[in-house]
């Protein structure tokens, strides 16, 4: 990176008190809407429902807006709200706590996630008004606000994981909202199965770096210990602690910095960016089974991030994820859960930076993304699938840009993505709402003229996303491409690949020609020509029927008004990238971001060369553009039906996704579900017989416990009864009522006391 | 005066047998009734003659009163009795009065 490389000490931590509330106001709006909505919505209406949950993302974004004052006004290397809420456990010398931290790149998310995600709630409103469970919906959107915001201010890896689960959660949850439509709910359990696929190895990752920092201090015979570095000794003394302070106290400490195992992003920081620590030393000579511990534990986190954030190979998720109601699609699959990877990958910058390896498989994986799912994108007729195919392009610039070491502009493109797809998103929501819940893209067109706003917010991010300089879009692409192809340190294999960079720009360029391409046929299908909508397939016919019912319609205020505010965010959130080359200094979001990130170093560039590829990259929207424009233009054109005709083979294959899906169904799916038969054969005869044995050996234990119980053990207690009965029947006799008989009794009595006396005497 | 004590206690034990002959045999329930009275004054004799020759005071006199008096009582007691069996079964005879058999 140009800049200086910030200091290197450890990281100054102030106290806010209040970070709580960010997350916790959506999980009470959560909490409420889930436990009495239904109520809420009987008794008062559907009024109070999105009332609860807009005002408590609006009162967290409040929140957030006031931690970021407070964070302004720090100094900027000591840019970091902690508070610590409780003490999760302790554990030997590991103490993790549950606590939040803000610092200024988790801000920047916090802000896009309380932020858009409250014109979203707003949006929803429009949108849902319809629906019967109105308050389920308005209660799982706040749940997935919750988690994001745990995922995203978390300080640990705990805690982000309680997050990272809970939106993976939520997204199930939102795509399968109309779970009575089987093949929405399938759609629910693909993306909830393949982000645990994802999960899967983003555990491994953490716990194999923290199997790896076990390592990392611990004294080595080959690697003679650095004088400094005395704390070796005193590490390997075992004691245990119960309190985070005993934990604390124990621990060693060099230049201010508490060495030992910990799950905490600024401790971990802290002992890597700390060269006198030896930390990083030990990690980056770290092996296991002769492969270097920090690519394995970058590719592993990397893997985590490939299934939240849709990339190769597990991106099938998030196009099957449109099922859900378009406002999901806009906050959840495009503004911020699938932007949790790009996070993750930026947030653990200083790790990956140590592994050029790593380095080069996120960036290459992202590039191989971008230009896959780009070239998707171009046949699908489905608007949300392309919008969907779009975000998993945008998602792989991404990680193009937190690949190559370019985290701020990896994130500033995070940002400027979730401005412009979320317009794009709820701008196809309009359109969708518009046209009677129709998605198809060839029974649209014309709508311009019914639909305005809509056109012209869609138009904007069209713009934006293509990569003119008139929107944000330009700015981050453009530096992650530049950041790209100056980038000579990436790896794959552990030598470094000079000609990485320069190839990954190029899938890069390429994709970005894609990508105004698509996202301009999408806009020129749905906006120009005539309305196809009215007569179903008709091409062209159908403008002068379908007024009344099927006319198109512009959509609520709530939906438009939300619309023309994230257009105009589009726009405005270019000035904080502007490029150093325009104005001299570095842009706002770099400055902003550049405490908390990870320096890297780039191959320096000429300003002529800089001025060149930003006209490359105009250049190539401009393509992009006009190639859609003259194929797409009011649907006049013939020739992509004729090119369709022409490659149909290639065309199928593209269309049907490259059979992705067919494939993953073949090679993952059909062996499962044969095992699964298997399985159940297995369950049925071996498992059940072998119950149903024990079942029938103690049934027969039970019969002859009943002979026994019925012959003998009755007989015996009857037999009792009946002698006594028996004897009380005999003896009832002497009870003849008549005095006398008593008084022969009581004379007999004393005679035989008297005779007794005699006798015994 | 000189009549041995062993006279009058074998009057008061042959007293005490026929009342109890009486009792066991009589079917009248008053002549029960007076087989008790016999033997109350077997036992008054007996109580004199001690206090006669083995004591030498007056408190088997007072006995003697106490049962005479209690006597009575008892025989007004079981009269009452006798007449409100009479009035149950038209009858007094004992071996018919056996209501509280078994």
């Amino acid at each position: 990176m140009e800049h200086a490389a910030h200091a290197l000490g450890p990281v100054p931590v102030t106290s806010a008190g209040y970070l709580w509330l960010i997350p916790f106001l959506p999980l009470l709006g959560a909490a409420v809407n889930g436990l009495v909505g239904w109520k809420l919505q009987r008794v008062l209406g559907k009024r109070a429902v999105h009332w609860i949950a807009v005002a408590a993302v609006a009162a967290s974004f409040a929140v957030s807006v006031c931690a970021f004052v407070q964070l302004l006004g720090l100094p900027p290397e000591a840019r970091h709200l902690q508070d610590t809420l409780w003490n999760l456990f302790t554990a030997g010398r590991l103490s993790v706590d549950f606590a939040f931290a803000l610092d200024p790149l988790s801000m920047t998310m916090v802000l896009v996630i309380t932020g858009i995600g409250a014109l979203i709630h707003v949006f929803s409103i429009g949108y849902m008004a319809d629906e019967p469970a109105y308050w389920r919906f308005f209660c799982y959107l706040n749940l997935f606000v919750f988690a994001m915001l745990l995922l995203v201010m978390g300080d640990s890896f705990a805690v982000m994981f309680f997050g990272w689960e809970g939106v993976g959660l939520a997204s199930y949850l939102l795509i399968a909202f109309w779970y009575q439509d089987p093949e929405k709910a399938a759609a629910g359990m693909k993306a909830f199965v393949v982000n645990r696929f994802g999960d899967f190895g983003f555990l491994l990752g953490v716990l194999l770096l923290f199997w790896a920092l076990g390592g990392a201090w611990q004294p080595r015979a080959d690697r003679p210990l650095r004088p400094e570095y005395r704390p070796a000794a005193e590490l390997n003394a075992v004691a245990g602690a119960s309190t985070r302070a005993e934990a604390l106290a124990l621990a060693p400490r060099v230049e201010g910095v508490a060495i030992g195992p910990t799950l905490s992003f600024r401790e971990l920081r802290d002992q890597i960016t700390v060269e006198a620590t030896g930390v990083r030393e030990r990690l980056a000579g770290a092996t296991l089974w002769g492969l270097p511990v920090l690519a394995l534990v970058g590719i592993l986190l990397f893997v985590g991030a490939m299934g939240k954030s849709a990339q190769l190979p597990l991106y099938v998720w998030l196009p099957d994820a449109m099922a859900g109601p378009t406002p999901v699609s806009a906050l959840i699959h495009a503004a911020t859960m699938v932007t949790a990877g790009v996070y993750m990958v930026a947030r653990l910058g200083f790790l990956f930076a140590l592994s050029p390896s790593a380095m080069g498989w996120v960036a290459s994986v992202g590039a191989l993304t971008a230009i896959f799912a780009a070239s998707i994108g171009f046949f699908q007729h489905d608007i949300k699938k392309v919008l969907a195919y779009s975000t998993v392009s945008q998602l792989g610039f991404m990680f193009i840009g937190v690949g190559v070491g370019a985290y701020w502009a990896g994130v500033y493109h995070l940002v400027t993505h979730a401005f412009f797809k979320a317009t794009l998103f709820l701008g196809s929501g309009s359109v969708i709402l518009g046209c009677h819940h129709e998605q198809d893209m060839r029974k649209m067109g014309g709508l311009a003229r019914h639909m305005p706003i809509t056109r012209w917010t869609y138009l904007v991010a069209c713009v934006a996303i293509a990569g003119f300089p008139v929107a944000n879009g330009f700015y981050s692409k453009d530096e992650i491409l530049w950041k790209a192809f100056t980038s000579r340190h990436l790896a794959l294999f552990g030598a470094p690949l000079p000609w990485l960079g320069p190839a990954i720009y190029l899938l890069g360029i390429v994709a970005a020609t894609g990508t105004a391409f698509y996202m301009y046929r999408s806009y020129y299908m749905t906006f120009t020509g005539t309305y196809r909508g009215a007569d179903g397939h008709g091409h062209g016919q159908g403008h002068g029927a379908g007024h009344g019912h099927g006319t198109p319609h512009e959509s609520p205020r709530t939906v438009t008004w939300v619309l023309a505010a994230l257009a105009a965010g589009s726009v405005l959130t270019l000035l904080l990238g502007l490029p150093a080359l325009w104005t001299g200094s570095e842009p706002l979001f770099e400055r902003w971001l550049a405490p908390v990130l990870a320096p890297v170093a780039f191959a320096h560039g000429s300003h002529a060369q800089e001025w060149l590829f930003q006209g490359l990259g105009v250049a190539a929207a401009t393509a992009g553009w006009l190639g859609a424009r003259a194929l797409y233009r009011d649907a006049r054109s013939p020739v992509p039906a004729q090119l369709r005709d022409r490659f149909h083979r290639a065309w199928k294959v593209v269309y049907h996704k490259y059979y992705v899906d067919e494939l993953y169904a073949w090679v993952v799916l059909r062996p499962a579900v044969r095992l699964a038969k298997v399985l159940a054969w297995f369950d049925a005869h071996l498992l059940d017989g072998l119950v149903n044995l024990v079942g029938g050996i103690a049934r027969l234990f039970a019969a002859i416990s009943d002979v026994i119980d019925r012959y003998a053990v009755d007989w015996a207690v009857n037999a009792v009864a009946g002698v006594t009965a028996a004897a009380g029947r005999s003896l009832r006799r002497v009870q003849t009522g008549r005095i006398q008989t008593y008084l022969y009794g009581a004379l007999g009595g004393a005679l035989a006391v008297v005779l007794l006396n005699f006798l015994l005497s | 005066m000189s009549i041995p004590l062993p006279h009058f206690l074998v009057v008061g034990a042959l007293l005490f047998a026929l009342g109890l002959v009486t009792v066991a045999t009589r079917r009248n329930a008053v002549g029960v009734l007076m087989g008790v009275e016999l033997i109350l004054n077997g036992a008054n004799v007996n109580f004199v003659a001690f206090e006669r020759y083995v004591g030498g005071g007056v408190s088997g006199q007072v006995f003697a009163l106490f049962v005479i008096v209690l006597a009575a009582a008892e025989a007004a007691v079981g009269l009452a009795i006798v007449l409100a069996v009479f009035q149950l079964s038209r009858s007094i005879d004992v071996r018919q009065a056996d209501l509280l058999r078994e």
